[in-house]
C-alpha cells in the first residue's frame, strides 16, 4: 500500500490527515511534484496579474481594489491546496473547520476594525484651521 | 490499525454505504468510521501537524491584528511621507518572487524527503534558505533606506503600523531560517527518523504559511499603498 509509505516509521491512521500531508493528494493534480509545479505556475501568473492590475490605466480606478483583494484570496486558495494540500475529503474535516475558524476571525478582526473606525472618523467633528495646524 | 466493526448491527452496513468511503487514499483502506470518533486516538503524526496548524492559525490571527491596525492608520501620514513615495514596486515583485520560489522548493524538498534521499533534502532546503535570507536581506535594505530619509517607524502613525507589519513578518522569516538551518543539522546528524521528519513537516507547514502572509502583505500594502 502506497499510503503507508509515505509515513515512515508511524502508523498509518487512515481516519484523519495531517495538515500538508502529501499522500492525501498523491494520485491528484494537486499532489507530487506535478501538483507543486502548477502551484507555482498558477501562484506566479496571479502575481503578475495584481502587479498588472495595480499599475495599468486600463481598469476604472475604484475597482483596483476589489480585483487586487479578489486575486490575492485567489492565490491564498492556489497556496492552500497546492502547497498545503488542503482537501475537501473527510479526513481533511478537522483541518478545514480549524481554518474556517480563523478566517472567521481573522474576517471580524479587520473588516470589523476597519468598519468602525470608518464611522467613528466619520462622526468626529471638524477640526479648525488652528486644530489642524497643531497635528502631531 | 483499527480494522474492527461495530459490534451487532450497530453499524451495520456503514462500512459500504458510507459515502464518506469515496474519500481520500480510501480505496483500498477499510474503515471503521470516518471522522466520528471512532477508532481510537489519531496517530502522533497527526496529532502534531494539527497542534501546529492550531499555532499557525493563531499566528495568523495575530497578523489580522497588525493588519486591521495598518489598514485603520494607512492614511495617518501626519505630513510625512506616503506608501507612494517609499515603496519601490520593484523591489517588491522581486521579494515576492524570492519567498513564492523558497515555498516551491521547500515543497520539492518534502518530496525529496519522501524519496529518503539525502542529497536532494540538503540541497532544495539549503536553496529554499537562500532564496528567504535574499528575501530578508531586501527587506533590511528597504527598511533602512526608509530610516535613511527620515521615514522611520517614529515618523507617523503609518509608519508606525507599516514597520510593525511587515517588521513581524521579516522577524518570522528569521525564525524560520533559524529553524531551517536547525532541521537541516538534524536531517544531516539524525537522518529520516520520524521525530525528525515531523519537525520537518512542521517546517514545511510554517514555510507556506508565511508566503500565505506574505501574499496580503504585497497586495494590500506595497500594491494598494503604491496606485493612485
Amino acid at each position: 500500500m502506497t499510503e503507508i509509505e509515505s509515513r515512515p516509521g508511524e502508523t498509518q491512521d487512515r481516519r484523519d490527515s495531517a495538515p500538508g500531508e502529501e499522500r492525501i493528494t498523491e494520485h491528484e493534480m494537486a499532489g507530487g511534484l506535478l501538483g507543486y509545479m502548477l502551484g507555482f505556475g498558477l501562484a506566479i501568473l496571479l502575481t503578475i496579474a495584481s502587479f498588472l492590475a495595480a499599475q495599468t490605466n486600463l481598469i476604472y480606478q475604484p475597482a483596483v481594489i476589489s480585483a487586487l483583494v479578489v486575486l490575492a484570496v485567489a492565490q491564498m486558495g492556489v497556496h492552500l491546496v497546492f502547497f498545503l494540500h488542503l482537501t475537501t475529503g473527510p479526513d481533511n474535516t478537522n483541518n478545514i473547520l480549524a481554518l474556517a475558524f480563523g478566517v472567521l476571525i481573522v474576517a471580524l478582526v479587520v473588516l470589523g476594525s476597519v468598519w468602525i473606525m470608518a464611522h467613528l472618523n466619520e462622526n468626529m467633528a471638524a477640526m479648525t484651521a488652528h486644530q489642524a495646524g497643531t497635528m502631531p | 490499525m483499527s480494522d474492527h466493526t461495530l459490534p451487532g448491527d450497530f453499524g451495520a452496513g456503514t462500512q459500504t454505504r458510507d459515502p464518506y468511503r469515496l474519500g481520500h487514499g480510501s480505496r483500498n483502506a477499510v474503515r471503521s468510521a470516518t471522522g466520528h470518533g471512532e477508532g481510537g486516538p489519531a496517530s502522533k503524526f497527526v496529532t502534531v501537524a494539527y497542534g501546529f496548524w492550531i499555532f499557525l492559525l493563531s499566528d495568523i490571527i495575530i497578523f489580522s491584528a497588525f493588519f486591521a491596525a495598518y489598514a485603520v492608520l494607512a492614511k495617518a501620514t501626519a505630513g510625512g511621507s506616503t506608501g507612494k513615495d517609499l515603496f519601490e514596486p520593484t523591489r517588491v515583485a522581486v521579494q515576492t518572487g524570492l519567498l513564492l520560489t523558497s515555498s516551491f522548493t521547500g515543497g520539492l524538498a518534502t518530496l525529496a524527503t519522501q524519496r529518503k534521499s539525502m542529497a536532494a533534502t540538503q540541497a532544495w532546503l539549503l536553496v529554499t534558505g537562500l532564496l528567504g535570507a535574499a528575501f530578508l536581506f531586501l527587506e533590511v535594505q528597504e527598511f533602512a533606506a526608509m530610516i535613511g530619509e527620515q521615514a522611520g517607524p517614529s515618523r507617523s502613525a503609518f509608519l508606525s503600523a507599516f514597520f510593525a507589519l511587515v517588521g513581524c513578518h521579516g522577524t518570522h522569516v528569521g525564525l524560520g531560517l533559524l529553524w531551517l538551518g536547525t532541521m537541516m543539522a538534524q536531517v544531516w546528524v539524525k537522518g529520516f527518523r520520524p521525530d525528525i521528519l515531523r519537525r520537518l513537516h512542521c517546517f514545511g507547514l510554517f514555510w507556506h504559511a508565511l508566503d500565505i502572509i506574505w501574499v496580503s502583505i504585497f497586495t494590500l500594502v506595497y500594491l494598494l499603498g503604491a496606485s493612485p
